[in-house]
């Protein structure tokens, strides 16, 4: 978001002008003000970016000082030619893929469902959104002992519907992956629900009494009014939805890290085994800067699609 | 978005409160929907069900015995004595305090620098004109953009040249700079009148008092939601202090659960009171912040 707003906090709505005149007299005061986050930002986003990029052209290691000899395209040739990247990368898609539509709907519905519902509303925000705020490690920790195979209570479950050899869901190649997303989907619905339910609050009431009047069907008040009128909201949740997939680790790590084989191996996690098991943090850097670019493209797209939306809004 | 508050005392928003207004003309319409609004009820209502069972599933866990969890779901099920035997494992075995305190410290000490140094930023950005603040601006707009995570390799690199790994130093340095945070508060400063200031002005008061004693007064609640977020993402951290801390005496509460699942074993109980001794700070938070928690996710958009 570029311009981030904590709505409900704000201030009087008085507009301040900007005061000062002439020949910046606030100069000084300002870059001392500036000064102490400035340096944080140089030395924590800037520098690592710019480090980043240099040393993806060396090869760098952790185990040793300094850059290292120069590579040039090496390490980029490497891992544009390397199955490993492009399984992650495939890999990294494939959840986003599991992910996001079931995110996105699961979600809607649950807030237009809850909309309507006068009461227990703290019921349904305790149910979907308090696991958002908990722990990776403690979804994990939680989820694979449901997956557990033979007497864990998702294998239990398929055994009680009759399935005599109930599959291992993290254990196989051609399933962990689904119950990564499973995991994922029951830990973050929160967040997009709660976006959700704040944008339905946007609707005015008057659109739907109209229709009310009118003699609409509540489904036709949902497929006219709320959907329209929420599409706002949904290409937030659909981009923030692929930005945090395409960096996800946490879930991987913790769950399966990255296996069996690499059957579940994301891109994260192959920059930090590149980098921190292999010690070749140089081409852990080439394959950094890839994934920094999509996300980046990502993340302009999405400010270009808000500024637009602004200007039609 | 999200220009209103979210949840509580929501009554009669909707539909549900558009039928009456209808009254009369439509009382069959009325009824309809007040059937189907009762049957979005019990569906979300079975839903918020089958999302709560994860949870208990690891309560109950937690709550048995070690020997009984060993035993798979069935025994699970069947138990009726509970035990807090787990939890005092826990307890008595040190690890989990030392994870806590590491949890405290990197997210209090972030939450402390962040908010001063973010809210200075945001007031410089918000109230004066200086020299080159479109640059700052543009800066720092990208800056949001840069995917913080995709950072981890260089960070490490540049921690362990200035000889700051393993420290909880290395946990907190790095997520001071949330960008979101310098957005927030200069929206939030913006939309204060200035008038007072001018008078602190006329007083003789320089940008620093009126920051400390005009300004931040009238920020508590945005210093506080800001607060409980940037607590919520540092205690969460899981990347960052797996790579940058290694001694176990500094390993924050993620990465010591991270270490769990190998060394407890077959010891199901115990594993389940830990993950929900390591959540369960965050959950006392959420009892008590709720609204905030809730408008400030919903007002900033931010995800971990």
């Amino acid at each position: 978001m570029s311009t981030p707003t904590i709505a409900p906090l704000r201030g009087p709505a008085v507009s301040s002008k900007q005061q000062g005149g002439v020949g910046f007299p606030e100069n000084k005061p300002a870059w001392l003000f500036l000064a102490p986050f400035g340096i944080f930002f140089v030395l924590f986003l800037v520098a690592p970016t710019v480090y980043m990029f240099i040393s993806s052209f060396f090869n760098t290691s952790i185990a040793k000082s300094g850059l290292g000899s120069f590579a040039g395209f090496a390490n980029y040739q490497e891992m544009l030619t390397k199955p490993e990247f492009w399984s992650s990368m495939w890999h990294t898609l494939q959840f986003t893929l599991y992910t996001t539509p079931p995110l996105v709907v699961l979600a809607f519905v649950f807030a237009v469902l809850a909309n309507r519902v006068r009461r227990g509303q703290w019921f349904f925000r305790l149910a979907f959104f308090v696991p958002f705020i908990l722990p990776s490690a403690t979804i994990s920790l939680i989820w694979v002992f449901i997956f557990a195979p033979t007497n864990g209570l998702f294998a239990q479950l398929q055994t009680w519907l009759g399935n005599a050899i109930p599959t291992p869901v993290l254990a196989d190649p051609s399933s962990a992956m689904i119950g990564i997303a499973v995991a994922t989907i029951w830990w973050t619905l929160g967040f997009n629900f709660i976006l959700y339910l704040a944008g339905l609050q946007d609707i005015p009431r008057e659109l739907y009494e109209a229709a009310a009047i009118d003699g609409t069907t509540p489904w036709q008040q949902i497929r006219y009014i709320t959907i329209p009128l929420l599409s706002r909201t949904t290409s937030l949740v659909v981009v923030l939805q692929i930005i945090a997939s395409l960096k996800v680790f946490d879930q991987v790590y913790l769950m399966t890290s990255g296996g069996p084989g690499t059957s579940t191996q994301v891109a994260l996690g192959l920059i930090t085994n590149t980098a921190f098991t292999d010690f070749r943090s140089g081409a852990a850097s080439a394959a950094s800067v890839l994934l920094f670019i999509v996300i980046l493209a990502i993340a302009i797209i999405r400010q270009l699609l808000e500024r637009n939306q602004e200007r039609t809004a | 978005m999200a220009t209103t508050t979210v949840g509580g005392g929501r009554k009669g928003s909707g539909v549900s409160a558009a039928a009456p207004a209808a009254r009369g003309a439509q009382n069959s319409s009325q009824n309809s929907t007040r059937t189907f609004n009762i049957v979005c009820g019990v569906v979300l209502g079975v839903f918020a069900i089958i999302w709560l069972i994860p949870s208990l599933w690891a309560l109950k866990t937690s709550l048995t015995s070690n020997a009984v969890s060993a035993l798979g779901t069935p025994a699970i099920l069947a138990d009726t004595s509970p035990t807090l035997a787990s939890y005092l494992t826990l307890m008595r075995g040190g690890d989990i305090w030392n994870w806590y305190l590491a949890s405290f410290i990197t997210s209090a000490v972030t939450v402390a620098l962040t908010l001063l140094f973010g809210s200075m930023a945001g007031y410089a950005l918000s109230r004066m004109r200086f020299r080159g603040r479109n640059i700052v601006f543009a800066l720092m707009l990208a800056g949001i953009m840069i995917p913080g995570t995709v950072l981890v390799v260089p960070i490490f690199e540049g921690l362990g040249a200035v000889n700051l790994l393993n420290t909880y130093w290395a946990v907190i340095l790095p997520q001071v700079p949330a960008v979101i945070a310098v957005f927030v508060f200069k929206q939030f400063f913006d939309g204060l009148p200035v008038e007072m200031e001018e008078a602190a002005r006329l007083d003789g008061a320089g940008y620093w008092r009126i920051y400390r004693s005009v300004i931040m007064p009238l920020s508590k609640p945005v210093l506080a939601a800001m607060g409980i977020l940037t607590f919520v993402n540092v205690w969460n951290n899981l990347l960052l202090p797996l790579f940058v801390v290694s001694n176990p005496d500094l390993m924050t509460i993620p990465v010591g659960l991270a270490t769990v699942q190998g060394s407890f074993g077959q010891r199901y109980s115990d594993i389940q009171a830990s993950s929900i001794m390591g959540a369960l700070p965050l959950v006392i938070l959420f009892l008590f912040f709720q609204k905030r928690i809730v408008e400030g996710v919903a007002g900033t958009g931010l995800k971990g």
